[in-house]
């Protein structure tokens, strides 16, 4: 697959200054950090290619494997954990049979965890393709992921 | 543009809105308000006003701090008084557009209160117990103003403080102001805010920068968030008043790429701010120009630190310098001056500015002065985003704001400054909170994240969670940073798996000592206080996961153990059914059991058997044979 970063590019002028902001754009458009495009960013701004892999693996925002097209984020802050994140985790990783971190065969789910959304009234919490779903538990879990599956078909 | 031309047609609008035969519904939709359903309730009060020809206006605004309300609305009709609803879901929308909006009923039982006092069963809004004590300065607007709109914040005399400051003071007059009102750093630490400015104006160099630190990254804070989502101007003017006091052009906002509405918000604000021409070249007609960008934070919890927050702006990774290192007021962001100041302690300057550092000083404690904000949550029934005077104490907190713990449990320690403070016992609840009453309880203010837990929280699995957090988050530059939480959070976990070794209590508070030593930054500094703190006040639990294999708040996989209570089981098949190792057997009109062995503790078969029947019991410690 041939990586088209000229149309990201062209609004920057190429300082090292601008790494962090062009990685979030790239991965904005591809879903996450391709090998080939991390190194296009590195000729464009001038810097070395670890330099660019550096960045991009000091951050946890930044990933180096495609996404699921449906994105399940739970939240693992303080007041999701007490209130049972870890039970609502230990669920979907069962229901996906994936660990967090990772993507399905199928690319299908992709299960990530976050450090806190800011929803700690609502909690626990975990966001599905943007979307927060509040109170969850691990009843609300299974029923969230099959009506993601009867809204596909 | 002429600011008196600006101001004059905000406020026109702001009373052709409150004159007009129209009535307002205001809808919170700020995250929590979404993930509540906000946009949905938005959608139906739209769909319903169009579909039945009604005329009213709807405004979204941002959150008024009643998380545990969410989504809110608000109806102010006309010659009515106006009424905030709690909890609207679509169906009740309708019911509200029925009831109140077209008709005269109340609906007394889904309101929170009235803002033009208590009327017809309505309790007064600001008299709630969750609000009375409350000082709401920061979050003077939140709430009830549209954050998208400038007019908005320009007609409740947002800017002002900006022209005051720029046409009228000298840069150093605005400092020794905010000076004299006391302010001190409210992302944590504490520093006062006017040395900070001051030493930052002193530094001799032609190109200086203000940065706004909204890299929230705290797991259980929230209130950056919702005043960037509530009312992003007033800390766009607080920044560009430091701008002109420490004689910067440039500023940024440095916020978390988490929160993609509090970004989407602060640029439109920007936006508008240039517009308007209280943002940009020659503010306000002046010789003094400032522009501001936002930089987004890529997710590492270490960047709230100054050096490796300018670091990350840089496009570097965020590792802290190393000590000896110079202050960022002196050698900041591309090693230029860089006055660095959290989102709320920005918000707060246009009201000492406005009033007066004696005004500003009238709140508070007598080394912390004005207000503090929490994000209150965990098991308590009122969860939000509170701003209390300083030096109000935990109990008013927990039991007057928050409404106490829900579910008849009991109310076990309160956690405050998230994974560099600390937890506080019942013993304390009396504690005065400010800046230097919490650090030497062993906590710390912090970002202001307060979780209350109650008998169902361990503690042990509480410091083993901040750890694990911290042990995430660490830059890997220092040894004791990097190693020494590994190790903590590995006897942790040892400790909470039942492996537990007697002299593990005494070897978590030598590492925690050598760690706040040995690291260079607050993280590491800071990283050992969870488990010091609960090893301080909850020593007992720690001994009964070594000594006796207990969990006793029954949160420790290991040290639990789930039955089914023979005399109440009904042998209705769903536990047996809906457990996912096969671990129960039975059959119908035969009392179900779960095998010891099999089971994974998932506590699914007590999630699920019936409320009439509550037959499973989750108990402390391990039955080790097949229960019969």
């Amino acid at each position: 697959m041939e990586y088209q970063l000229s149309g990201i590019l062209s609004s920057y002028k190429g300082d090292q200054g601008e790494l962090i902001p062009i990685l979030q754009r790239v991965q904005a458009e591809y879903g996450y950090l391709p090998e080939e495009a991390m190194a296009k960013v590195a000729e464009f701004c001038g810097v070395a290619e670890s330099k660019v892999f550096s960045i991009a693996s000091f951050y946890s925002q930044f990933r180096f494997v495609p996404l699921g097209r449906t994105r399940v984020t739970v939240c693992r802050g303080t007041a999701c954990h007490v209130r049972g994140a870890p039970q609502i985790l230990d669920e979907m990783k069962r229901q996906l049979r994936i660990e967090e971190g990772e993507t399905t065969p199928d690319l299908e789910y992709s299960l990530e965890t976050v450090a806190c959304i800011g929803c700690c009234a609502l909690a626990p919490c975990l966001v599905i393709n943007g979307k927060v779903e509040s109170k969850m538990t691990p009843k609300k879990v299974k029923e969230l992921l099959t009506k993601g599956e009867q809204d596909e078909l | 543009m002429n600011f008196e031309k600006v101001k004059r047609d905000a406020k026109k609008k702001r009373e052709a809105l409150r004159q007009s035969k129209k009535p307002l519904i205001l809808i919170g939709t700020a995250t929590c308000g979404r993930s509540a359903g906000a946009l949905d309730v938005v959608k139906v009060f739209s769909q319903e006003l169009e579909g039945r020809n009604i005329e009213a206006e709807i405004i979204e605004t941002g959150c008024l701090g009643l998380c545990y309300a969410e989504p809110v609305v608000c109806i102010a009709k006309p010659g009515r008084p106006s009424i905030w609803y709690r909890n609207v879901s679509p169906e009740r929308a309708k019911e509200i557009v029925d009831g109140y909006l077209v008709n005269d009923n109340l609906l007394a039982d889904y309101a929170l209160g009235s803002t033009e006092g208590s009327v017809e069963g309505v309790p007064c809004l600001f008299d709630l117990p969750a609000l009375k004590p409350q000082v709401r300065r920061v979050l003077w607007n939140c709430g009830f103003i549209d954050p998208r709109d400038i007019d908005h914040y320009i007609a409740s005399g947002g800017y002002e403080a900006l022209e005051k400051a720029v046409l009228e003071m000298k840069p150093d007059s605005v400092i020794s102001e905010v000076k004299r009102s006391g302010l001190r750093g409210l992302g944590g630490a504490g520093f006062p805010t006017g040395r900070k400015w001051e030493a930052c104006r002193r530094a001799s160099d032609d190109e200086k920068y203000v940065i706004c630190n909204a890299d929230e990254g705290d797991p259980g804070a929230f209130q950056d968030r919702s005043v960037l989502e509530g009312d992003p101007h007033s800390v766009l003017e607080g920044m560009t008043i430091a701008g002109y006091a420490v004689g910067a052009k440039r500023g940024y906002v440095y916020v978390r790429a988490e929160y993609p509405v509090a970004v989407k918000y602060l640029e439109t604000a920007l936006a508008q701010a240039r517009e308007k021409g209280v943002l940009g070249e020659n503010i306000l007609g002046s010789d003094f120009s400032f522009d501001i960008g936002i930089f987004q934070g890529a997710g590492a919890f270490v960047c709230g630190e100054s050096t490796a927050l300018t670091l990350s702006i840089e496009g570097n990774r965020g590792m802290p310098k190393p000590l000896p290192r110079p202050r960022t007021t002196e050698v900041g962001l591309w090693g230029n001056p860089t006055l660095l100041n959290n989102v709320k302690t920005f918000a707060n300057i246009r009201w000492i500015i406005n009033k007066g550092a004696d005004w500003f000083a009238g709140v508070g404690t007598d080394k912390s002065k004005g207000t503090a904000m929490f994000s209150l949550a965990g098991k308590i029934a009122n969860c939000g985003l509170i701003e209390v005077p300083m030096g109000i104490t935990l109990r008013e907190i927990v039991y007057d704001i928050g409404g106490g713990i829900p579910g008849g449990k009991c109310f076990k320690a309160v956690q405050t400054g998230g994974p560099s403070g600390g937890c506080l016992p019942a013993s304390l609840l009396d504690t005065p909170v400010d800046f230097d009453t919490l650090t030497a309880a062993g906590s710390m203010m912090g970002s202001g994240g307060m979780v209350a837990v109650d008998e169902d929280t361990c503690m042990v699995d509480m410091a083993r969670y901040f750890l694990d957090f911290t042990q995430k988050e660490t830059c890997r530059q220092c040894s004791l940073c990097t190693l020494g939480t590994l190790q903590m959070l590995e006897i942790l976990k040892a400790i909470t798996e039942g492996k537990g070794r007697p002299e593990d209590i005494d070897l978590l508070l030598e590492l925690g000592e050598a760690i706040k030593i040995g690291s260079i930054c607050g993280l590491g500094q800071s990283a050992p206080n969870p488990v010091l703190s609960t090893i301080r006040y909850f020593r007992e639990e720690y001994e009964a996961h070594i000594y006796e294999r207990k969990c006793p708040a029954r949160v420790c996989k290991a040290l639990i153990s789930y039955r089914i209570l023979p005399d109440k089981c009904r042998a209705c098949l769903i536990c047996l059914r809906e457990c996912p190792v096969g671990a129960i057997s039975g059959a119908k009109k035969q009392v179900h059991v779960i095998d010891q062995k099999q089971c994974i503790r998932c506590g699914v078969c007590l999630s699920v058997c019936p409320d009439r029947f509550r037959a499973v019991e989750c108990v402390p410690g391990q039955l080790a044979e097949v229960q019969r």
